[in-house]
């Protein structure tokens, strides 16, 4: 008896799981019909990963500057932080050299780590910021770290936005 | 009992990644195509090492010091790791640009040129930027329709654009860049010494064995060591030199691919932007800055439509068609610029599917972004106990 409801329930997640699936689809889709304005790197200081905060003149409608160039700042703050030449990428560079850099197999490197914590950030600012503005961040690691690109959508990201992140707390 | 299986053949994104590059271990191994060279090397390096192990360690350990064996295999796993490492990662390939992002730059030449006259050669795609108070020229790439970045160049063996190009190296099968090239530094200095080791030792050991039979005597007891001083005789002087070549380019913060053309030579007041200008920073940078992760995400799941039932058989075509919704349509006015340089390989998106080689004995594991979208589970299995 037990079983056949623990059954059951198995069956209703599994088919959650594919409708939420389908939701990102369709989130994706409607981003990929919409406008796309890119946000450049800028190379001022050299190679490292730094973002133009120049407010493009095609968001003036849909969002305040100094959101946008707080977001910029934070992503740039972050990168700046996984790329630092200190004392912690020496020791993680000569903990891994000592051993040939196999402990890359087992433990995950700073960088990845921030990168992590800039795909949350990215998140919680869509969640809160973009999304009811009918905007999408997405993250600059998709794009080979060359542009973060704002979606423009007239539909509604907001309500399937939701939708999605409600479905996720369920799971 | 019944059980219920929905399984679903997985595409991962190493499947359809444009360029020439060949995949292994199910995209956790990434080298360039020909990789005839890179077994010559590794026969090599095994080779020697073998012989070294079986006709000259015996006698030294016993007559000299048993350190000396336990060195050279140490020497010779460091070796090979670094090798296997240069080979096998992600060399700081850039992605192309997908439709969207390649539209938008097409926009933005085309506003840039104004208006090109019917017959006349529209002017050459380069966007200037200042780094360091220095003008630095970005170039457009029609093959990965981006401006690459400064320090990335398109190498024409693996077809993709390589942020910090260095160079291709043929004894590696694999380009030499921004992710690998402390590793590729790594193989060249540690072979060197490798080299040497098995060099000097090979004339101590025959030197030492020449006191006690002769040296005719010597030679036949151990013939590999003919062989062996041979081969260390020429590699030395071509991976000592490579690794004195390389010192110095880390030194001044330079590539291969820079020094050949003269980037920063020195004629027009031109200096290098990106130097320092102290050795020891330079060194800092290049080789303890911090590893510097995959952009390419080769083991990412393609997402596939659902609604469309797709058979689940071996070939990746199947879910050409159906996989990848964010390349389908675009809202953009930006007519394409026709140019003689895009092949037909970089069309939107999804470029031919890559060759899947034999696997190889080492995995490395892939130091992939997280992406915030989610990932569709391979199986999903039901059953009831």
């Amino acid at each position: 008896m037990f079983t056949r409801e623990k059954q059951g329930f198995e069956r209703k997640k599994l088919m959650h799981c594919l409708q939420c699936f389908h939701n990102l689809q369709e989130l994706r889709h409607s981003a990929s019909l919409a406008t796309k304005v890119f946000i450049q790197r800028d190379y001022r200081d050299g190679t490292i990963c730094k973002f133009q905060t120049k407010f493009p003149a095609e968001l003036d409608s849909r969002i305040e500057r100094s959101l946008f160039e707080e977001t910029l700042k934070t992503l740039n703050c972050y990168y700046a932080e996984a790329e630092k030449i200190g004392g912690q990428s020496y020791l993680e560079g000569c903990l891994a050299c000592a051993t040939a850099y196999i402990i890359f197999l087992c433990m995950e490197t700073r960088y990845e780590m921030i990168l992590k914590k800039i795909s949350m950030y990215i998140q919680e600012q869509n969640e809160k910021i973009y999304a009811p503005r009918g905007l999408l961040l997405t993250d600059p690691v998709e794009r080979g770290m060359r542009v973060v690109s704002f979606a423009k959508s007239q539909d509604g990201f907001l309500k399937r936005w939701h939708h999605l992140e409600r479905a996720k707390h369920d799971l | 009992m019944s059980a219920v299986m929905i399984t679903r053949k997985v595409t991962r994104k190493w499947e359809k990644l444009p360029g020439k590059n060949t995949f292994c271990c199910d995209g956790r191994v990434m080298m360039g195509r020909q990789k005839g060279v890179f077994y010559l090397t590794l026969f090599l390096i095994v080779g020697t090492c073998s012989l070294f192990f079986a006709f000259e360690c015996p006698y030294l350990a016993v007559h000299l010091s048993p350190a000396i064996p336990v060195f050279a295999v140490l020497l010779f796993v460091f070796v090979m790791a670094m090798l296997l490492r240069t080979s096998f990662s992600d060399p700081g390939v850039l992605p192309r640009a997908l439709p969207e992002e390649a539209n938008f730059i097409e926009m933005e030449i085309e506003a840039a040129n104004g208006n090109v006259m019917a017959g006349q050669r529209p002017p050459p795609r380069i966007k200037n930027v200042q780094i360091n108070n220095q003008i630095v020229k970005l170039k457009y790439c029609y093959t990965c329709k981006i401006f690459r970045p400064p320090r990335a160049s398109h190498c024409s063996i693996c077809d993709n654009c390589v942020d910090r190009f260095d160079h291709h190296c043929p004894w590696v099968g694999n380009c030499v860049g921004k992710r690998n090239y402390r590793y590729f530094y790594l193989f060249t200095l540690s072979l060197s010494l490798l080299t040497i080791y098995i060099f000097a030792f090979n004339i101590v050991h025959v030197v030492l064995r020449s006191v006690d039979s002769g040296f005719v005597n010597t030679i036949k007891e151990t013939p590999g060591t003919v062989l062996e001083v041979l081969v260390c005789f020429f590699t030395l002087w071509s991976v000592v030199g490579l690794t004195g070549f390389h010192t110095y380019l880390i030194s001044l913060n330079q590539t291969t691919n820079e020094d050949i053309k003269g980037s920063w030579s020195g004629k027009n007041r031109v200096q290098n932007p990106y130097s320092h200008k102290s050795i020891i920073k330079n060194c800092c940078e290049v080789l303890c800055s911090p590893t510097y992760p995959s952009v390419l995400d080769r083991r990412g799941v393609m997402l596939e439509d659902l609604s469309s039932p797709t058979p689940s058989d071996a070939s990746a075509a199947s879910t050409h068609q159906s996989s990848n919704p964010v390349s389908q349509t675009t809202k953009s006015s930006a007519p394409l610029i026709p140019n003689e340089h895009t092949p037909d390989e970089a069309k939107p998106g999804i470029g031919s599917g890559t060759q899947k080689s034999t696997s190889s004995p080492k995995e490395e594991k892939p130091p992939s972004p997280t992406s915030p979208n989610a990932v569709a589970p391979a199986v999903i299995k039901e059953s009831s106990h």
